[in-house]
């Protein structure tokens, strides 16, 4: 009996999670754009929310909300069926979106995104033989084997995205960073714009012109035919067409010219509009911010620096710890159970409430980067991908900030995986993220300022 | 000095609806092989006889600017796409057939350049929505295009139309649906040829023969009007 009351608490969430997915997609991702293929809302929302059942699933477990049988049972059944739509689902519409862009394999849709699949799959598989990741006794298709290959990519995915936050963030908070640009920058890169959009206009003027009069004297199809032809068109050339190859070229050039100056240009409104929210209450805010973070982005490189080279992983989690350090250290006694409890239940969840938040984010602010009308229903399946592996991975990740009573679930549920190579792996990545994102950043910043010394 | 005899037509419309294909198709007469993303602006050159067939034809260079982009993008983009939106003469929608939502943005669109150019006669108030009584104030002729008309299976192409019929009419323009990799929709002598030559002639007049009532171009700067195709030729 209990266990329909809980099977039907966790299908409302779902279907709670699911809308809030449907709705994020239609408003924010796809806002300008027609959705003509519900198929990629209906597996993005999906993926949504299973991922956060996940999460909920988690919370539960710490606050010992619902049975402990049903949520074991819950566990296993969503894992199943994530790993079915990361694994499956996903890839094989990728591939069958892919496909039905190029006119040419238009015919043989399925079959081709079936090859893609299985070349997808062959890689996938191969993906786990440098890694330490299982022990021997695995079968084939058994969950771990799944599991551990798409938290080998998803452990990859948070280190690269949190080493570049973790850099990127000061950076674009502080106002230290920000180039100084006057008005008058901007003026004159305009006049500079419009002057070659001009110097393009005349010459396709006179090509224009020159075309013209070519095709009422009747010569603009005179390719030289034949033998004779050909020796005739070495040393007469048409009047003026060797003239427009010439200008030809020359508008291409200013063409490439005026792209570089329209993108100048739009940077340099990007950054008068952050001087000038810099100086705003919020600005200062966030400048004051920037300097906290950039602390503890030192702090974290240099924490993972010292565990890859001391070859050392954390046994307890922070809120275990805190509470000895505060017990031993100062003396405070307080109810451990009770309060390691809720400590650890509000910490995890801002971890992933902050995760959530912060994936969402970036993945629309990736969208509107990248996506043109063609390609939207593969690159919104590509993030959902993103997405689902990125939030699994979060899982096996957890597990290291929960006191040892939760984390037996998680074991059990995921099995024998060796937890600490994850942990090792997030922190190679990130190491490697942050210096060549730091390496990166001071690249274009230093590139940038040489560009607008007006000769 | 570059602003006298020019006429200025911006091209307007979502990024992938077509604009450089339908841009190349005007002004080249051919089929745009390889259409890649517009970055910034690109500009070319079509060139029209005035008035054609009847004595007063005369020779005209319009300007037709290809704006890309996307109508919800970021400020520091519709700051810098602003600065193209300088003494316009005329307006191209371009909208894609088989996506309605490249339709309902050509509102946002035709706000964003007309407002641009706006006399400084007081503030405008606008939240973005459409209003019809700001374009009834509006002098800068429109035509709207809609592209990927082979895309449209033969039982949805009335339903097609209709909708924007109705949406030509809100602008007070004339309408065109085309396909853009096939040029015998412009044929000369094809009822979207008559339309779009009636249009270049309505922005022409609108530049250089009608000002405020005076029919006659009887200012100083109108001095190398006379001179006509040859002059430009002279433009470096």
């Amino acid at each position: 009996m209990s266990f329909l009351i809980d099977s039907s608490i966790m299908v409302t969430s779902q279907v709670l999670f699911f809308g809030f997915g449907w709705l994020f997609f239609m408003r924010q991702l796809f806002k300008d754009y027609e959705v003509r293929q519900y198929v990629v809302q209906v597996i993005f929302s999906v993926t949504f929310a299973f991922s956060c059942t996940m999460f909920e699933l988690i919370i539960f477990e710490i606050l010992g909300v619902l049975n402990s049988s049903s949520r074991y049972f819950h566990w296993k059944l969503n894992l199943c069926v994530i790993l079915l739509i990361l694994v499956f689902m996903v890839p094989f519409y990728i591939g069958y979106f892919i496909v039905s862009n190029i006119r040419l394999l238009h015919r043989q849709r399925l079959l081709f995104s079936c090859g893609l699949w299985l070349t997808f799959m062959y890689f996938f598989w191969k993906l786990g033989d440098p890694f330490p990741i299982l022990s021997p006794k695995h079968g084939i298709l058994s969950i771990e084997q799944l599991i551990s290959r798409v938290g080998v990519i998803g452990v990859t995915l948070m280190a690269l995205l949190s080493g570049f936050g973790a850099v990127n963030c000061p950076y674009t908070y502080m106002s230290y960073f920000l180039r100084n640009v006057t008005d008058t920058d901007i003026l004159a890169l305009e006049r500079r714009l419009l002057q070659t959009m001009d110097m393009i206009i005349s010459k396709k003027k006179r090509i224009a012109m020159a075309r013209r009069n070519l095709f009422q004297k009747g010569e603009v199809n005179n390719k030289p035919s034949g033998f004779w032809g050909m020796i005739k068109s070495v040393t007469t050339s048409a009047p003026g067409s060797e003239n427009l190859t010439l200008i030809q070229q020359e508008v291409d050039a200013l063409e490439e010219l005026s792209r570089q100056l329209f993108l100048e240009t739009v940077d340099l409104y990007a950054t008068k509009e952050r001087i000038e929210y810099s100086k705003t209450f919020k600005g200062k805010y966030f400048n004051f911010l920037g300097y906290f973070f950039s602390i503890y982005c030192v702090w974290k490189i240099f924490m993972a620096t010292i565990n890859i080279v001391f070859d050392r992983v954390g046994k307890t989690d922070p809120v275990t710890r805190g509470i000895e350090i505060t017990v031993n250290y100062l003396g405070i006694q307080f109810d451990v159970k009770f309060w390691s409890q809720h400590i650890s239940f509000i910490l995890v969840g801002i971890i992933i409430v902050t995760s959530i938040r912060g994936l969402l984010i970036t993945l629309t602010k990736f969208f509107y980067a990248i996506s043109s009308s063609k390609s939207s229903n593969v690159i919104v399946l590509l993030l959902a991908q993103i997405m689902g592996m990125y939030f699994v991975s979060s899982v096996l990740l957890i597990r290291m900030s929960m006191p040892l009573e939760y984390r037996t679930i998680i074991t059990e549920v995921l099995g024998e995986l060796q937890f600490n190579f994850y942990h090792r792996w997030f922190d190679v990545i990130f190491l490697v993220s942050a210096l060549s994102s730091i390496l990166f950043l001071y690249l274009a910043h230093k590139q940038a300022p040489e560009k607008h010394m007006t000769p | 000095m570059a602003s006298l005899d020019r006429v200025k037509v911006l091209v307007l419309g979502d990024s992938g609806v077509g604009k450089s294909s339908l841009v190349h198709l005007l002004c080249q007469n051919q089929v745009l092989g390889n259409p890649s993303w517009t970055v910034g602006c690109s500009v070319d050159v079509r060139v029209h006889d005035y008035k054609e067939g009847t004595p007063e034809e005369k020779t005209f260079y319009i300007e037709l600017w290809d704006v890309g982009g996307s109508v919800g993008g970021a400020s520091s983009v519709k700051s810098t796409r602003a600065v193209f939106f300088n003494s316009v003469n005329g307006i191209i929608l371009v909208h894609d057939l088989t996506n309605k939502k490249s339709s309902q943005n050509l509102y946002r669109w035709s706000l964003e350049a007309v407002n641009r150019d706006l006399v400084p006669s007081g503030v405008l108030v606008t939240n973005g929505d459409y209003d019809r009584e700001q374009f009834a104030d509006n002098q800068i002729p429109l035509l709207v295009i809609g592209t990927k008309l082979d895309q449209i299976h033969e039982a949805k192409r009335n339903e097609v139309l209709t909708r924007i019929a109705f949406l030509a009419e809100d602008f007070n323009a004339e309408e065109i649906n085309l396909d853009c990799t096939n040029p015998r929709y412009l044929a000369a002598g094809s009822s979207n040829a008559v339309k779009l030559s009636r249009f270049f002639d309505k922005v022409i007049e609108k530049r250089y023969f009608i000002r405020d009532g005076n029919q006659m171009p009887g200012f100083p700067d109108r001095k190398r009007f006379g001179g006509g195709v040859l002059k430009n030729l002279h433009y470096d």
